[in-house]
């Protein structure tokens, strides 16, 4: 049987774990943090499973890989709902819509009264929207804390401590999967932080039912619903490791976006504000690479929940059928 | 081609650092646009910590001269502040200086620019200020210290082009010892290569490249309208007529034997 350390237990940690539990494997996952926990960046994750939207601005990899995690989340957690995204803009920026449109495709295109049937509570100020009817989105926390449960459940052993390599003691019978994200900085030098900030609020008065994402050309802002009337909106992407604070500028730009979707969100209460930084290599795409008997699994950007199962489903390929992984970034090694 | 603050760059394309898909995108733009001087915004939160350090080291392997930018400042304060944040940061004098006046247009405050570059001029700082075409505003940055002007093409991130032609022109020739970059608005190729007609010594540019859905081709496509531009320029080209004139004149037409 194989034995299988699992480094790090945030969403690709955890993805990775259920995929080689159902390989007969022997696993322990072991985090310096007890997860999941703020400490980890998936902890603050939209949950958006949108792979459509993302070809906006990202590679067709990506569109395509993506698309594997709404399957896979709905096999393996509860919490997944299948509703939709839908895309719009204040007629003022309505060119950005036309640009969002020309990049990307499977959607269908809204008018006014479309718009408002799906979200009545957008009002009758979109003009125009964009409805991706195939995409889902998950509670990240709930899922994180599922997979876990069912992962114990299973016989997956969980530690929290730090995890030292000693070359010394190490098994070469055992295969070590670094899931660490940023922790990993100082073995991966290309890795960098890409800091986003996020804020869940609570508006009971508004009842949106899926992802809604705002265009504008200088402060794009998503909501996802988190049901109960818990909303979380987000998120910024700046160039920077920092992980701690958000700053008054940020805050401003989300909760005036929020605004101008609706009005009523300036009555909403701030539950949490979140910082945190993504784990990015140079070109924005993760990379699975081996290394003997150590395989590392990083840089899933700002797309965590979107590709952690296709990442998991490679590590698997690459342990049992030794099959090169479809996606390697340039600049891992 | 004029030097700007005694140097010489190699390309008249300055490219901005921001809003590419990812980062070796934007470095694949700098080699395909032959841009010769990158500009770097600096938030100022991510400079306190060094936290944005990885994504500086980019861009210094860029291998280009880098021109720091006071980007979003508001006040006179914040923009000195930057500007002393980005000379330790980058360790170079230049600096592109933005005072904004206005939120929705993100139009300069002239009377703050003013104000900030004598300010860093007397420190030392080589000042590119970012202003309209307006002559008497220019005469001022002059005045204040600063060698380089930036005159707007249209509003930044508008993709609008060269919106006032005989402003630009009129700046042009009221001060043609200047060294001079159209900066913001350039939104298509064309729009640089009229930058350059025109006599403009480089464009500066950012959005039109990074927002683009190939930014890297997009990158190159802009490499070609500098140079047409340029090229065009110091061609000399000919005084546009009010009447047609026969592009071959008689004398130059062949026989048309009807006897064959």
């Amino acid at each position: 049987m194989f034995q299988i350390k699992i480094i790090g237990s945030g969403v690709a940690g955890l993805c990775v774990a259920k995929e080689l539990i159902e390989k007969k494997t022997n696993i322990t996952v072991i985090d310096k943090c007890n997860v999941p926990g703020p400490e980890s960046c998936s902890w603050w994750a939209g949950g958006m499973l949108a792979p459509w939207c993302e070809g906006e601005s990202t590679e067709k990899i990506i569109v395509d890989l993506g698309q594997e995690s709404i399957p896979w989340w709905s096999k393996n957690v509860k919490n997944v709902v299948q509703n939709g995204s839908l895309i719009v803009a204040l007629s003022r920026d309505e060119r950005e819509l036309k640009r969002f449109q020309r990049r990307t495709e499977n959607y269908d295109i809204l008018e006014n009264e479309g718009v408002c049937e799906l979200e009545p509570d957008l009002g009758k100020k979109f003009n125009k929207g964009l409805f991706f009817k195939n995409e889902a989105h998950l509670s990240p926390r709930d899922s994180l804390s599922e997979l876990k449960n069912d992962l114990i459940k299973n016989g997956v052993e969980f530690v929290n401590e730090e995890f030292q390599f000693d070359e010394n003691t190490y098994d070469k019978k055992e295969i070590i999967i670094d899931c660490r994200g940023l922790a990993s900085k100082d073995e991966q030098k290309s890795l960098r932080g890409v800091k986003g900030e996020m804020l869940i609020i609570e508006c009971p008065e508004i009842n949106f039912t899926r992802p809604i994402r705002l265009l504008h050309p200088r402060i794009p802002l998503y909501i996802v619903p988190r049901g109960k009337g818990i909303y979380m909106l987000g998120a910024t992407m700046i160039e920077s490791n920092d992980n701690k604070n958000i700053s008054a500028r940020s805050l401003m730009e989300l909760l005036n976006a929020a605004y101008a979707i609706n009005p009523i969100f300036g009555e909403a209460k701030i539950k949490e504000i979140g910082v945190d930084a993504r784990p990015s290599y140079p070109d924005n795409i993760p990379s699975i690479r081996r290394k003997d008997n150590v395989i590392s699994v990083n840089g899933l950007f700002r797309h965590g929940f979107l590709l952690a199962p296709a990442l998991a489903r490679m590590v698997s390929e690459l342990i049992f059928e030794n099959k090169v992984p479809e996606i390697i970034s340039e600049y891992s090694s | 081609m004029k030097k700007f603050y005694g140097i010489e760059i190699e390309s008249p394309l300055m490219l901005g650092t921001a809003q590419y898909p990812s980062p070796s995108i934007l470095i694949s733009c700098f080699n395909k646009s032959k841009a010769s001087v990158a500009t770097v915004s600096l938030r100022r939160e991510s400079s306190t910590s060094q936290s944005g350090n990885n994504f500086w080291s980019i861009i210094k392997k860029l291998n280009v001269r880098i021109l720091p930018n006071t980007a979003g400042c508001h006040t006179v304060k914040e923009a000195i502040t930057t500007a002393h944040m980005a000379r330790e940061i980058f360790s170079t004098k230049w600096i592109k200086l933005e005072v904004i006046g206005e939120e929705d247009t993100l139009q300069p405050d002239v009377f703050g620019l003013v104000e900030a570059s004598k300010i860093l001029s007397d420190e030392g700082f080589e000042v590119f200020p970012y202003t309209t075409e307006d002559l008497v505003v220019a005469e001022k940055l002059l005045n204040a210290g600063c060698k380089v002007l930036m005159p707007w093409g249209s509003p930044i991130g508008s993709g609008q082009g060269l919106n006032n032609i005989f402003g630009l022109k009129a700046l042009r020739s009221h001060f043609p010892e200047i060294p001079m970059v159209i900066d913001a608005g350039i939104g298509v190729p064309s729009h640089a290569t009229k930058a350059m007609e025109l006599g403009f010594d480089a464009v500066l540019l950012n959005t039109a490249v990074a927002k683009a859905r190939d930014p890297i081709m997009m990158a190159e496509a802009f490499s070609y309208a500098i140079l047409s531009g340029s090229l065009g320029k110091k061609a000399d080209p000919m005084e546009p007529r009010e009447m047609a004139v026969p592009s071959t004149p008689i004398f130059g037409k062949a026989f048309l034997d009807y006897d064959q």
